[in-house]
């Protein structure tokens, strides 16, 4: 009976450590979790490379789900565009006969060109490596817009290095791990892009607004931009080349003006990643000249 | 219990079929889909899986998956660590607390406390991540995603019940 009693004791008191040990399992991973984002929040080393190598390990899973998805873009285009085809025969011929006179053009204003650089002993500048690689995920969604690609540190990819389509700037190379990277769209919030309105000149900044339409800030209030005008990359910073293509303005009031990127981020399923050998606005500092030995 | 009789490995799979479908979840809503929009109003698959797993098997979706379930996806989106699993496990704390009135209902009651769940755990992503950012982040594509995570639960959770009749099975009783 004695015996009973005790194992009944011990039962009943097991139940309730038991809630106990959960509920300080509950704290301990909550407090976890948060002290964690704080440690995020300083950015230090070890997490950025956890974070590098978990996604790492998961680029060839998300390179392989990808892989439908990307078929079955293909068959509606190739739907699309066997419907179309007749229109799109009309309309690439008048294209053709567009660009023929344009390349006329080209070619005249090549060789002048190349006269005037002669006459003037102009240092060309030297055309940029790039690699091409796959978009494999849009992480992030409302509260990041980054994108990962499926090159990484093994294919020369480097962190800060430009990342552009056809249509022109897509953002920057932000994290990179061994075979993908992670890629900082233009229109993320810490995006920001030295730039040129090209129609009057004006330097601003493309600055990201984690909406699809990026701001134009830093615009002198009497500058006559207007919605339409382009804008590219103005070179400076060291980070992407000049002249490439951001935006066009899409509303310019006296609040704000917001740029409508050229690239279409959801059609977007490869980037080139471009290496114009700069490495940012500071050099790496073994590259930095010791202060007092030059002569 | 042992119906299909794949002996102890095939208890093992058993087990892990809820975090593997839910990790399954995190990688599908992040592709790169060619629709516009749809990368910031994409609905919460994970979300789903997490209330799904935590009310029919409990003792499958211990709050030590949850965490590390919320690590990896912090890692996925480059979202800082802990975020995601912070809201994973209060989210995943609730539903553990009011499952008694989710077992065995009807659907409609299930779809409705997971209608529940799904704005707050919403509402807090939002704010945390604004906190962290600086910054007051677009809440409109919240709403939006928030609006399809909910509409889009009944599919996700048949998806859910077909891979748990098949794989799993029901809870054990208590």
């Amino acid at each position: 009976m004695a015996k009973r009693n005790a194992s009944m004791s011990v039962a009943g008191l097991a139940v309730p450590v038991r809630i106990w040990a959960q509920r300080f399992a509950f704290l301990a991973l909550l407090a976890l979790a948060f002290a964690l984002m704080l440690l995020s929040k300083a950015e230090t080393g070890a997490l950025q490379q956890a974070r590098v190598v978990i996604v790492d390990s998961v680029a060839p899973v998300l390179s392989v789900l990808s892989r439908p998805v990307e078929a079955g873009q293909n068959v509606s285009r190739s739907v699309k565009s066997f419907f179309i085809v007749h229109a799109e025969n009309d309309r690439l011929r008048q294209e053709n006969d567009r660009l023929l006179r344009w390349m006329q053009t080209a070619r005249q204003l090549e060789v002048e060109n190349a006269t005037l650089r002669a006459q003037l002993e102009y240092v060309p500048e030297s055309a940029p490596r790039a690699v091409t690689a796959r978009v494999i995920a849009d992480t992030g969604g409302a509260f990041y817009h980054s994108l990962l690609i499926n090159a990484g540190a093994r294919h020369f990819v480097q962190r800060g290095q430009a990342v552009v389509s056809q249509a022109g700037v897509v953002g920057r190379v932000a994290e990179v791990g061994d075979r993908s990277a992670r890629v900082l769209l233009l229109t993320d919030l810490n995006s920001r892009i030295p730039a040129i309105v090209e129609s009057t000149g004006d330097r601003v900044i493309v600055t990201g607004n984690n909406t699809n339409w990026p701001s134009v800030t830093y615009l002198a209030s009497n500058s006559p931009v207007s919605v339409g005008d382009r804008v590219v990359t103005s070179g400076h910073g060291g980070v992407f080349p000049p002249g490439l293509p951001i935006g066009m303005i899409s509303e310019a009031s006296e609040s704000r003006i917001v740029l409508q990127p050229t690239v279409e981020i959801a059609r977007l399923s490869e980037a080139r990643i471009l290496d114009y050998g700069v490495e940012g606005i500071l050099p790496p500092p073994e590259q930095v000249p010791a202060v007092g030995t030059t002569q | 219990m042992n119906q299909t009789g794949f002996g102890t490995i095939g208890n093992i799979a058993r087990r892990v079929v809820p975090g593997v479908t839910i990790l399954l979840l995190v990688l599908l809503v992040h592709l790169h889909l060619p629709l516009p929009f749809y990368a910031e109003v994409a609905p919460a698959l994970p979300l789903m899986g997490i209330y799904y797993w935590a009310v029919f098997r409990p003792d499958l979706m211990p709050r030590i998956l949850v965490f590390t379930i919320g690590l990896f996806q912090d890692a996925l989106i480059g979202a800082p660590f802990g975020l995601s699993a912070m809201v994973y496990l209060l989210a995943h704390g609730f539903v553990l607390s009011q499952r008694r009135f989710l077992v065995g209902k009807p659907f409609w009651i299930f779809w409705s406390g997971f209608a529940i769940i799904a704005p707050v755990a919403g509402a807090l992503t939002w704010f945390l991540t604004s906190v962290f950012r600086g910054a007051l982040l677009p809440s409109d594509v919240v709403l939006a995603s928030v609006v399809l995570t909910v509409v889009a639960f009944p599919a996700i959770a048949w998806l859910l019940l077909h891979s748990q009749r098949w794989l799993v099975g029901a809870a054990e009783p208590a």
